[in-house]
């Protein structure tokens, strides 16, 4: 498939998740694509980086469901923040082991899962719909005669179950198997198996993988469509294909900054298609 | 160009608060030690290479290190470390739950009792200022011991009202250890599990700490004579932190002066 089509396939209203982490793996193509798209009032479920940045500077998000948003060697991601400042995005803040959980619950088809991340912070206090459950067992680290302790209270993690996924990969087959050569796997194969429809972009197809078949992260049968797109993690790293493009994120942070330079960074870099982006925009 | 300080030069203000760093794990035995500013990396570091051999340490992303390795300085990429273990992101969130793992935190705002965050500035609906959000310091504070490493102590950061509580009060976490900024160092030994004055950096007062704290700091039981000063690193430790750790000085950029 290409960027576009499957851009297209997501519908108004969607719930769709990103892997990669923060300004790491991103499937930037596909975002990008999905910026020139009609699609509008998703909710964005995402280890936030520019992904979650360049869907708001677009106004396609309705909600983000994150833990964090950062641009790594950039602290702050410049179009979360100016979204939430404005007050034009609806935020589900989590902390990062119950967004894990929430992933891991979707992808086993759990309805929750129970953990103590959260407990006592302001996150019970922002989401007023998490529960807590009671454990039905006594809790460990009790007694030396095995009486154990008084049962835990837990945040009950909800499953986040998600309409679609993007996930970026090194390498992939044409059947929507891929494989991931960097130093981590972020949670994209969580993603992958909580999506009911996940599209896989990758650097490069393959006819055959090569290296250790723990590399093999997302299985086919979890992949509605793959997309090959050279750069198409640019300008976030992905290793070992390529590091982060310093230079570029410097650049996107700064046209975040002044109205009539974003006009020009969105026409050169979004507005025209992948296609000049990869004349234009790749090293 | 500028003459790199040399073992025999004095310590400078960071390298005081790289050291007060490292004392946070002394003892902690086979843990992770993690963090993620300049200075409490190298503390982290530093306490493996002396007195903490058994820690954990990165390289700052995915691999667990053979030895401490310098600090990533953004230019050319070094050659890859030796690693004797591998713990990519979800591998950091397991070990937050299963709690063999000291990490030492950073705060935007920090209250009396505790409670930090780097979430936002004003009302979490529509915030004055977007920051980091809540990250993983929820659970972190519940589940693992925790310092915490603050660059510049200032009133904006030691509030009396922390604004979206991401890292929990004290006496709700697993254990706030000590908090090291460029001034001084605290623990949590107040009444009622409420910040302490522990020592103050050499060059810093008791005075010039409460007039940077916006809340009573509270002071050992005898009182403001009891403050101790910040130990000096050693002439081991500079020479660790100079030539090995941190050639190219990340550390006093962090904490000029």
């Amino acid at each position: 498939m290409t960027p576009d089509a499957i851009a297209a396939s997501v519908p108004d209203g969607a719930v769709l998740g990103i892997g990669g982490w923060g300004s790491r793996r991103k499937p930037m193509a596909l975002v990008r694509a999905l910026c020139r798209a009609p699609a509008r009032d998703l909710t964005v479920v995402s280890c936030g980086g520019p992904d979650l940045g360049l869907l708001c500077a677009y106004g396609k998000v309705r909600r983000a469901v994150a833990p964090f948003a950062t641009l790594d060697s950039i602290p702050l991601e410049p179009w979360f923040r100016a979204a939430r400042e404005d007050g034009r995005i609806a935020l589900t803040e989590y902390d990062e082991g119950l967004f894990m959980f929430g992933l891991l619950a979707a992808a086993h088809r759990l309805p929750f899962l129970p953990t103590p991340a959260g407990l006592h912070s302001d996150v019970m206090r922002v989401n007023p719909g998490l529960r807590t459950v009671r454990s039905p067992y006594p809790s460990p680290g009790g007694t030396h005669d095995g009486d154990g302790g008084e049962p835990e209270e837990l945040v009950a993690a909800p499953a986040l179950r998600l309409d679609a996924a993007f996930v970026h990969l090194n390498r992939a087959d044409r059947r929507g198997n891929g494989q991931y050569l960097g130093p981590d796997p972020y949670l994209d194969d969580l993603f992958a198996k909580a999506a009911d429809r996940t599209y896989l972009s990758c650097e490069r197809i393959v006819d055959r993988f090569e290296g250790a078949a723990q590399t093999l992260l997302v299985s086919r049968a979890a992949v509605a469509g793959v997309a090959e797109t050279p750069g198409g993690a640019h300008f976030t790293s992905c290793e070992p294909d390529y590091g982060r493009d310093e230079r570029f994120q410097r650049a996107y942070a700064d046209a975040a900054k002044d109205p009539q330079a974003w006009e020009r960074f969105r026409a050169a870099y979004i507005d025209a298609g992948e296609d000049a982006y990869r004349r234009e925009a790749l090293p | 160009m500028t003459a790199r300080p040399v073992p025999a030069d004095p310590p400078t203000r960071a390298e005081v608060a790289v050291a007060a760093c490292a004392d946070a794990w002394r003892g902690d035995g086979e843990v992770l030690a993690a963090a993620m500013a300049p200075c409490s990396v190298l503390g982290a570091r530093l306490a493996r290479a002396t007195f903490s051999p058994d820690l954990l340490t990165t390289d700052g992303g995915a691999l667990l290190t053979r030895e401490p390795v310098p600090l990533a300085t953004g230019g050319a990429p070094a050659a890859e470390p030796e690693a004797e273990g591998w713990l990519p992101f979800r591998d950091h969130l397991w070990l937050v739950l299963h709690g063999r793992r000291h990490v030492m935190l950073g705060a935007s705002q920090m209250d009396g009792e505790g409670r930090t965050n780097i979430s936002c500035i004003g009302g979490w609906e529509r915030p004055t200022s977007q920051l980091l959000g809540v990250r993983g310091c929820p659970g972190n504070t519940v589940r693992n011991t925790v310092s915490y490493w603050v660059p510049r102590h200032s009133r904006r950061v030691f509030t009396s009202k922390v604004d979206m509580v991401s890292g929990v009060a004290a006496a709700d976490a697993h254990e706030l250890r000590r908090v090291v900024t460029d001034l001084a160092v605290m623990d949590f030994g107040g009444p009622g599990r409420t910040l302490r004055l522990v020592s103050v950096h050499p060059g810093c007062t008791v005075e010039q700490v409460r007039d940077a704290t916006g809340f009573d700091l509270a002071l050992p039981g005898g009182g403001e004579a009891a403050v101790a000063e910040t130990r000096r690193p050693s002439a081991e430790e500079l020479r660790l932190l100079r030539e090995v750790l941190d050639p190219r000085g990340a550390r006093d950029r962090e904490v000029p002066g």
